[in-house]
């Protein structure tokens, strides 16, 4: 009996090891290429750092590239501060957005694959460089400028607009209404995956519920929010993280622009690494509590 | 069996009476959500093409064209020339080998360390597991940016545990070469790993437990499990994040930027495609030329598009590969 307890905790042993070396790739690459940066790169956020031909030297200084980058630097706290109100009001465009059309993509019509095919077609076509490409030069964007000052007038929501805002109710709540809608087209490019994880969630709900429920008399409405809802909100978690974690990475990300240029162009690695420390924490924070928020909701069906 | 058939195709008005009219209101409201739909879905699936077709029509036309009022969408005069130039600008079938070359390579590395990874997590169970998995989940969080100027710095005065500097008296500086972002890939660093991690896991997590242990039972080895057994389950998952790997990869510009920077990509010549332009131009005529705004947004569509193209055939062609099984594969926290 013994000695079968000593053999089964040997092959418990074996498999852990053979996990370990499985794993064992990813575990190297996250000391080394992850953890040390990341702490070598707050650190250098405290330092002063000297480049020179071949060395490289980190002197202690305190709070002084804080203090540089919020009090001196002329562009970093406003475009901070625009990104992150842009990152908020966007994510939750593009969660309405893809729900939305997850909703009526997972109903039965003919040409369905074609439209799927489409709307996933962002995922691929608008990535890595292809975001921003206009704006990113100075011709373009000189160009786009007059051009949205030439159609101020008459775009067709304008005259809505005007309506709505003659009424006077919440306008500057509506003010942002406006502008994601005139920016449908950005929302639209960046939910192809949100739009694949909520569709992935809807087809896991069994049709027996709906039935159930439309025999008791439910209408389609409610199932939509005593059903429907519930059943995908563990979806919503995972496609809020994502979308914060996505619009960071983006190539349009003008705090992101701000600190390639800080480190490439001036070589000020300790401003830069100051910057991204701030705008991760801000981030970090902004993921943390709301996921917190959203996972209190959440309804596990198990 | 007659009376039902009968039935079946009796008059629909008289179906509608004896319903009391639910049959009509029914029927009414079943075409007005399609309607509804396909206007909707009509105009989102535009909005999304519509840049692109626009491309197509602009890359063709000649720089009269461009100015001309009158012309809309299809060009007046119809030109190849503007693919040259693009082609000559960005240097296009260097890129495009270069490109092809590195995306291909760092997707199969990319994909072979996170398959590993992503079985071991799956699959065994080994002390401190969770905590390597949040381990994977803070990589996924964690944007490039923040560790990327140590990075930086880390690769052009790169050292393991100071051997470099004692033998040859100094750190080797391997910004430039390719290596560093090899190095990242194999070790699940790169662009995007820890996704590409997390859903392997997560396919390899629905595998019964019942096939491993057959093969157990059978005398196969833990590799041989993974090689024989596991791996020829997994195609529709590897194919998936093969592609991703592959694509995302191919229009990078953040890493390409940072550790390719010398070599000449694709995505990193579109980026510059303007610059590239006003020189090339200049250097032909002797006076001082400014590009056109409108020849140089003809050009840089056309480099867009020769870009996305090799994209959109591989969409084409691997459309199944996408998205199916992705959305097969259950995404959940």
């Amino acid at each position: 009996m013994k000695r079968q307890k000593n053999k089964l905790a040997g092959l418990q042993k074996r498999k852990a090891i053979s996990g370990y070396l499985f794993v064992a790739p990813f575990i190297v690459g996250f000391l080394m290429f992850m953890v040390r940066p990341f702490f070598n790169s707050l650190y250098m956020s405290f330092c002063k750092v000297n480049t020179g031909a071949g060395e490289f030297s980190m002197n202690w200084a305190g709070m002084f590239n804080y203090n540089y980058i919020f009090k001196v630097d002329p562009d970093y706290s406003r475009l901070l501060i625009e990104e992150i109100s842009r990152m908020c009001i966007y994510s939750v465009a593009i969660m309405v957005f893809s729900f939305f059309v997850a909703l009526i993509l997972n109903q039965k019509f003919k040409g369905r694959a074609l439209v799927r095919a489409v709307f996933f077609l962002p995922v691929i076509l608008a990535s890595g460089v292809m975001l921003g490409l206009e704006e990113n030069n100075s011709l373009m964007s000189n160009l786009q400028a007059t051009v949205q000052t030439s159609v101020e007038g008459i775009s067709v929501t304008g005259a809505l607009q005007e309506v709505l805002r003659t009424a006077g109710v919440g306008v500057k709540a509506y003010e942002k209404v406006f502008e994601v809608i005139d920016n449908i087209y950005d929302v639209a490019i960046s939910s192809g995956i949100q739009i694949i994880i909520f569709l992935s969630g809807l087809q896991t709900i069994s049709s027996s519920m709906y039935e159930a429920a439309d025999i008791e008399g439910c209408t389609k409405w409610e199932s939509l929010w005593k059903i429907t809802f519930p059943m995908v909100s563990s979806l919503f978690l995972v496609n809020w993280i994502y979308t914060i974690i996505d619009f960071c990475m983006r190539s349009d990300n003008k705090v992101i622009d701000k600190i390639q240029d800080t480190m490439k162009m001036n070589l000020d690695y300790d401003f830069a690494s100051a910057m991204s420390w701030v705008y991760f924490l801000i981030v970090i924070a902004i993921v943390g509590i709301s996921s917190l928020i959203i996972s209190r909701r959440v309804y596990y069906y198990e | 069996m007659s009376k039902v058939k009968v039935k079946k195709y009796s008059n629909f008005w008289e179906r509608n009476r004896k319903s009391n009219g639910y049959l009509l209101r029914k029927t009414v409201l079943g075409w007005g959500i399609s309607i509804c739909r396909f206007i909707l879905l009509f105009g989102m699936c535009f909005l999304i093409l519509q840049p692109i077709f626009n491309k197509i029509s602009v890359s063709f036309m000649q720089e009269t064209d461009l100015y001309d009022p009158t012309v809309v969408s299809i060009p007046q005069n119809f030109t190849t020339e503007n693919y040259k130039m693009a082609a000559k600008v960005m240097n296009y079938s260097k890129g495009l080998v270069n490109s092809l070359v590195i995306s291909l390579t760092i997707a199969i590395v990319q994909i072979t360390a996170a398959t590993l990874a992503g079985y071991g997590f799956a699959r065994f169970k080994f002390p401190f597991k969770n905590f390597w998995f949040a381990c994977v989940i803070m990589g996924i969080l964690i944007p490039p940016q923040v560790i990327s100027t140590s990075l930086f710095l880390s690769f052009r005065f790169f050292d393991i545990f100071g051997i470099f500097k004692a033998v040859t008296g100094s750190a080797i500086n391997l910004r430039g070469s390719v290596l560093p972002y090899y190095l990242l890939s194999a070790t699940c660093m790169g662009l995007k790993n820890g996704l590409y991690i997390y859903m392997i896991r997560q396919f390899f997590r629905n595998i019964p437990k019942e096939l491993e242990e057959a093969a157990y039972v059978d005398g196969c080895g833990t590799l041989k499990t993974f090689v024989k057994i596991m791996l020829p389950d997994a195609k529709p998952i590897l194919t998936s994040c093969f592609l991703f790997s592959f694509v995302w990869q191919w229009t990078d510009g953040f890493y390409s930027d940072m550790f390719l920077g010398n070599k000449v990509l694709v995505s990193t010549a579109l980026t510059r495609i303007v610059d590239t332009l006003g020189v090339i131009i200049s250097k032909y005529s002797s006076v001082q030329t400014q590009v056109s705004v409108a020849y140089a947004n003809c050009i840089l569509s056309t480099g867009t598009l020769m870009i996305i193209l090799p994209l959109i055939i591989l969409y084409l062609f691997a459309q199944r590969g996408f998205v199916e099984s992705l959305s097969s594969s259950g995404i959940k926290m």
